[in-house]
């Protein structure tokens, strides 16, 4: 249990992590916009750029911290769900539904809403099916979730690669950046934003429940957490989390595994203080990354998921190497 | 005594699977018993516990907490009413030893109070009574087996419930740690009222540290009475199947496998 002075010093210093990566976010470019001037747009002057910062940068900013909030939280949550710190938000499949439904979309030619729609679709779709099997018996342990879940992704890859196959060349490059997650496509931003909000509120209430269901189900039933329902509400609440996130930038890896790691390190594994650290830290990286992602070797934007997995990658495995004492 | 009994089972029948662990049982146990629960492996001790943690539907029958049942209680009363302690203990987790203690206070908790001061001397009159007052800001994951089965008891005392439901409480003790937990249990019976139910495996400690016993066959049949009449040596020969010697010295008793 971190002192509520930590907490405050931990959750402060993240808010400032946000704030500069937003601002970074807002600045940097194609055009370089001064800092001062970034404000004085924002606070509705008007300056040279401010178009280039109200309707071009701060969406998509945005949506990228929605994004990198969302995976994080849901990735925290999915971890307790299934008591594997090797959890992730797209470990039980929802991810590779939205994929589904998303390069049906563009196979069809659908517009943006369209795309969105049909992901967001095909994620609920999965979470239905993956609960659905793995309920079967009315049992639903951890290890029969897990791999309900990672079957029916391993289904929904298959049903992606071979959409790639028959898929015309033209639209290929459009398909593989929904797949390594990409936010220059992102419609609106405030549909994740909202999103974020409401699922950080939803889940602090349970915080210290959520502290014990980490300790074992038996263990958390009998100290007087209603554990069943706690458990049906946070598998719900991780995925339509994950949805929203897929949905507005495709999947997106490694946030959701990476990051409440990296801030375990720092907060323990408090969820009142791990949840709402993961979400400013998780749109923190983000933001930053997909500022990395469309400067690199501007013009030519990356996708940021690529960007995420390289950070990503060698962070994961030198949190695992340390984890085996 | 007029007040209702700290628990109480009425024809309580409990299956697993086709095995029969026990039908039509009945008990009550008031403030400062001790009742023992022996038998052989797989006969069924940790699923009949469970049942009387209501952590798990018996096949039939009723158990009460103080007169009301677990349904009517719900979780966080009934986790105020009685404790119980895990066999296994896993941690997915890092948190430290003192973090694991206070989740004994959750039901003592509302939703949005953090643990107090207060709630911390308790924890860390526990982790004193198990002997790990040192070791409060030890990661759980470095643990060994017995400090870890220590620190459950401690999580367990933190949880202040009048009612303990052990579940192998000795597990991975020495024995000096395997009196002193005894001991520990003796002296919240007879000091604070408290009531215990344990599963354990030496019928020697049963005899000397319960009122009375509860022997479950395996085969549905179970038999309930004072320690001295269930724990002779032919009653044991009969739930092990495994002839016994009984020895006493000094009033004690022990048994020896022969």
């Amino acid at each position: 249990m971190p002192s509520s002075r930590r907490a405050l010093l931990i959750l402060t210093s993240l808010s400032l992590l946000a704030g500069l990566s937003i601002g970074l976010a807002l600045s940097v470019g194609s055009l370089r916009i001064p800092f001062p001037d970034v404000l004085a747009a924002l606070a509705g002057r008007e300056v040279q750029g401010i178009d280039v910062v109200l309707e071009l940068r701060l969406p998509r900013a945005l949506a990228g911290f929605a994004c990198g909030g969302l995976l994080a939280l849901a990735g925290a949550l999915m971890q307790v769900l299934l008591r594997n710190p090797l959890a992730d938000p797209y470990v039980l499949g929802i991810s590779g539904g939205a994929g589904v439904g998303a390069m049906f979309a563009i196979l069809l030619g659908l517009p943006v809403l369209g795309i969105d729609g049909l992901a967001f679709l095909g994620a609920l779709s999965a979470m239905f099916i993956v609960f659905g099997l793995a309920h079967g018996d009315g049992s639903w342990t951890q290890t029969r979730l897990l791999l309900t879940g990672v079957i029916v992704a391993a289904g929904c890859g298959a049903l992606v690669a071979l959409m790639l196959a028959i898929a015309p060349e033209h639209k290929l490059r459009g398909m593989l950046f929904w797949l390594m997650g990409d936010l220059g496509q992102s419609g609106q931003w405030w549909p994740p934003l909202l999103a974020l909000g409401v699922a950080l509120l939803l889940a602090m209430p349970f915080a210290r429940e959520l502290n014990l269901l980490a300790r074992g189900m038996m263990q958390a039933q009998a100290l007087g957490v209603a554990v069943n329902r706690l458990r049906y509400a946070i598998y719900l609440l991780a995925s339509l989390a994950t949805a929203a996130s897929v949905t507005t930038a495709g999947s997106i890896g490694f946030v959701g595994l990476v990051v409440p790691h990296l801030v375990r390190l720092a907060t323990g594994n408090d969820q009142r203080l791990l949840l709402p650290a993961s979400v400013l830290a998780g749109g923190s990286l983000l933001v930053l990354a997909d500022t990395l992602a469309r400067t690199l070797i501007a013009p030519q934007q990356l996708p940021v998921g690529v960007l995420t997995a390289l950070i990503g990658v060698p962070v994961f495995l030198f949190l695992l190497s340390r984890h085996q004492r | 005594m007029s007040a209702a009994p700290l628990i109480e089972a009425q024809t309580l029948s409990v299956s697993v699977g086709q095995h029969q662990v026990c039908t039509d049982l009945n008990f009550t146990l008031q403030p400062g018993e001790r009742l023992a629960i022996l038998g052989r492996n797989g006969a069924g001790k940790s699923t009949l516990l469970s049942v009387l943690a209501g952590l798990r539907a018996p096949d039939t029958g009723e158990i009460l907490l103080g007169g009301t049942s677990y349904a009517e209680l719900g979780p966080r009363q009934a986790a105020l009413r009685r404790g119980w302690l895990e066999q296994r203990h896993g941690d997915a987790f890092a948190s430290t030893v003192l973090e694991t203690t206070l989740t004994g206070r959750h039901p003592h908790l509302g939703r949005w109070d953090w643990e107090s001061a207060q709630d911390a001397d308790i924890a860390r009159t526990a982790l004193r009574a198990v002997g790990l007052a040192e070791m409060e800001k030890r990661d759980v994951q470095t643990l060994s087996g017995g400090e870890r089965q220590r620190l459950a008891i401690a999580t367990l005392l933190t949880q202040a419930a009048p009612l303990y439901l052990l579940d192998e409480p000795l597990a991975h003790l020495d024995l000096n740690h395997q009196i002193a937990v005894l001991e520990l249990f003796a002296g919240a019976a007879r000091d604070n009222g408290a009531g215990v139910i344990m599963v354990l495996h030496e019928p020697a400690l049963a005899w000397r540290y319960c009122d009375r016993a509860l022997l479950i066959h395996g085969d549905g049949r179970h038999e309930l009475g004072p320690v001295r009449q269930m724990l002779t040596a032919e009653h044991l020969s009969a739930l092990y199947q495994h002839p016994l010697q009984a020895v006493e010295i000094d009033g004690r008793i022990g048994f020896i496998p022969r």
